[in-house]
């Protein structure tokens, strides 16, 4: 086996260093293998992926939004429905990109397709394979949040320059969930264990003022909806889409930080358990 | 290439344990492989061999003991001892999304090796592993001896000092074991040292230089396949079956017949340096058995005798 360059001239050497067990700063392998698995085989499942809010936009926003009419929004201005549920469809996406991503996807390459059991068979740390897993849900979900964007402004929907911000906090509120429901995956052992995401899912979905306002609620549901992870994506969303910034918005913004922060810790520990048992 | 005893070992394992709760999957095993040795792990399924290969690459962590891969613990430097590390698992996990070249070239990417290394070294090991006009195949469409050298090849894109092999041809027919002995042969020719767990003692005898034999997660036995049948059995073995309803009541009339006697439930092995002559004794006590078969001693027989038990049961 004889080569021109030698694998010496690369190979990581002995050195210890922090979380050494764990990461070998190549994360952008695991990227660049979702990238080109994404081109051969799962460009459907993107594409759907886009077009689900879109749907409901035009359904609900359009469609409703006839009877409906105008609506209270952000700061007190009237706005069509449609663009007071945009935003809302939006935080949406990005909440059930991530969730696919970091909890289904994960866990059938963990559990049956044995992807991840090959790359720590190489240089490859868990941390790696996280940090490269998160990085791709939130790839798509900025992807998916640009499409979206592009859609309501030709709807018309958008009306200040502030609301291009709802690109960037999509992909908050992307990682917020991506983080946390890796973490999640990662005590999951069955199948059925996995229906419980979709169970908590949908009512989150629908009852996070996504189509109405939070003062619907009796005193007592409004407490326990504002401490639901959707509830600030979507108010958060809503807020940038009609340039309206409040103290609010920086407890929207810390939430989704202390969910990342959470659910890096949590992963990065759940994976040294069941990687390096 | 014949190991070089004095170099230092690749792999020092000592007083190596692994227990998962009460149960200890490794007891206690110690052992030395120096480099370009083809070492092998024989003993039934549950006897630990898979576990010690886990430790070896840093994906499990031991109980107690020590371990030093290259001078290294594995389980403090994962990312670099594994980076001279090829592991070929007990079930192949190849990247399904990917096609057949792409396999090899983002594994590569794992251990962070740059394009213009991994492109001619991809085509070289398409090459070895007979895969060449199947590069751009689906990984699905390939039959389980294409999987098979697929896997190996792949692990060997980093050019590995140890390759780590689990049961490698478990499961392959007997056409597709010989091409894969075959290319596992070449390996060790370069220099490259095998670490080998298997159950199939043919395996054994014919890739490794020194095995240890495993059971229940304790060392039973070490040393190369010839010194192993020397010392824990005799040099024939004669096969006798009469029957699974008289093997075991024959069996108290043939006592006195050769150094051994073992009764399993379908034949009644007899140890003898000379099987022919005695299966004369037999015949000349009356006893005239269904079948009658005279072969050497195998690893099969050293791990009888280790055990009491079979190796595949």
């Amino acid at each position: 086996m004889t080569n021109s360059l030698s694998v010496e001239d690369y190979r990581l050497t002995g050195r210890p260093r922090t979380l050494g067990a764990l990461y070998s700063r190549n994360a952008r392998a695991v990227i660049a293998r979702g990238l080109r698995a994404t081109k051969s085989s799962n460009w459907m499942v993107m594409v759907s992926g886009f077009f689900e809010p879109v749907l409901y936009l035009l359904s609900m926003g359009v469609g409703l939004g006839a009877l409906v009419g105008t609506v209270t929004g952000p700061g007190g201005s009237e706005i069509s429905y449609a663009a007071y549920i945009a935003p809302a469809l939006l935080a949406v996406s990005a909440m059930n990109g991530a969730v696919y991503d970091s909890t289904w996807n994960v866990f059938f390459k963990m559990n049956f397709a044995k992807l991840y059991q090959g790359m720590l068979s190489t240089s490859l740390g868990p941390l790696d394979v996280a940090i490269g897993e998160i990085f791709l849900a939130l790839l798509r979900g900025a992807l998916y949040a640009t499409g979206f964007t592009a859609v309501m402004g030709v709807m018309g929907l958008i009306t200040t320059p502030w609301a291009l911000l709802m690109i960037p906090a999509s992909v908050l509120i992307a990682f917020g969930f991506a983080a946390f429901g890796m973490a999640i995956t990662s005590f999951m052992k069955t199948f059925q264990q996995m229906e419980w995401v979709n169970f908590v899912m949908l009512p989150m979905f629908l009852f996070s003022a996504t189509f109405y306002p939070l003062s619907v609620y009796p005193q007592p549901i409004q407490w326990f909806i504002q401490a639901l992870p959707l509830w600030h994506g979507v108010e958060l969303l809503r807020q940038i889409s009609a340039g309206v910034f409040t103290a609010a918005t920086g407890v929207h913004v810390l939430y989704y930080a202390a969910m990342i922060g959470i659910g890096v810790v949590l992963t990065t520990g759940r994976l040294r358990a069941l990687f390096l048992k | 290439m014949p190991p070089n005893l004095t170099a230092e070992p690749v792999i020092a394992a000592r007083a190596l344990t692994k227990h998962y709760g009460e149960f200890a999957a490794v007891d206690g095993i110690s052992f030395e492989v120096p480099a370009g040795e083809a070492f092998g792990l024989l003993g039934p399924n549950g006897a630990g061999k898979s576990t010690t290969m886990k430790m070896i690459g840093g994906v499990s962590q031991r109980t107690s003991g020590e371990l030093s891969i290259m001078g290294l613990d594995p389980e403090r430097h994962g990312p670099e001892v594994r980076a001279h590390l090829g592991v070929v698992p007990q079930q192949d996990n190849l990247d399904e999304e990917l096609r057949v070249r792409d396999n090899l070239l983002v594994y590569g990417r794992y251990f962070g090796l740059p394009m213009s290394y991994l492109k001619p070294k991809v085509d070289e090991l398409l090459e070895f592993a007979q895969l060449t006009e199947k590069a751009g195949a689906k990984v699905d469409s390939l039959s389980g001896g294409m999987k098979r050298r697929l896997t190996i090849a792949r692990s060997l894109i980093n050019e590995p000092k140890i390759l780590l092999l689990d049961e490698p041809t478990t499961g392959l027919d007997p056409q597709a074991r010989h091409i894969l002995w075959d290319r596992l042969f070449r390996l060790k020719e370069s220099g490259v040292t095998l670490i080998l767990t298997t159950h199939y003692m043919d395996e054994a005898e014919q890739l490794c230089d020194r095995l240890v034999v495993v059971d229940k997660g304790r060392i039973m036995a070490e040393g190369s396949p010839a010194t192993l049948i020397r010392e824990h059995s005799t040099r024939e073995v004669l096969e006798l079956r009469f029957g699974s309803e008289r093997n075991t009541t024959v069996a108290a009339d043939l006592e006195g017949i050769g150094e051994r006697l073992e009764t399993l439930p379908d034949r009644v092995l007899i140890y003898a340096a000379d099987g022919e002559a005695a299966l004369e004794q037999v015949t000349a006590r009356g006893l005239h058995p269904i079948t009658s078969l005279v072969r050497r001693s195998s690893l099969e027989d050293v791990f009888l005798r280790l055990t009491g038990r079979s190796l595949v049961d």
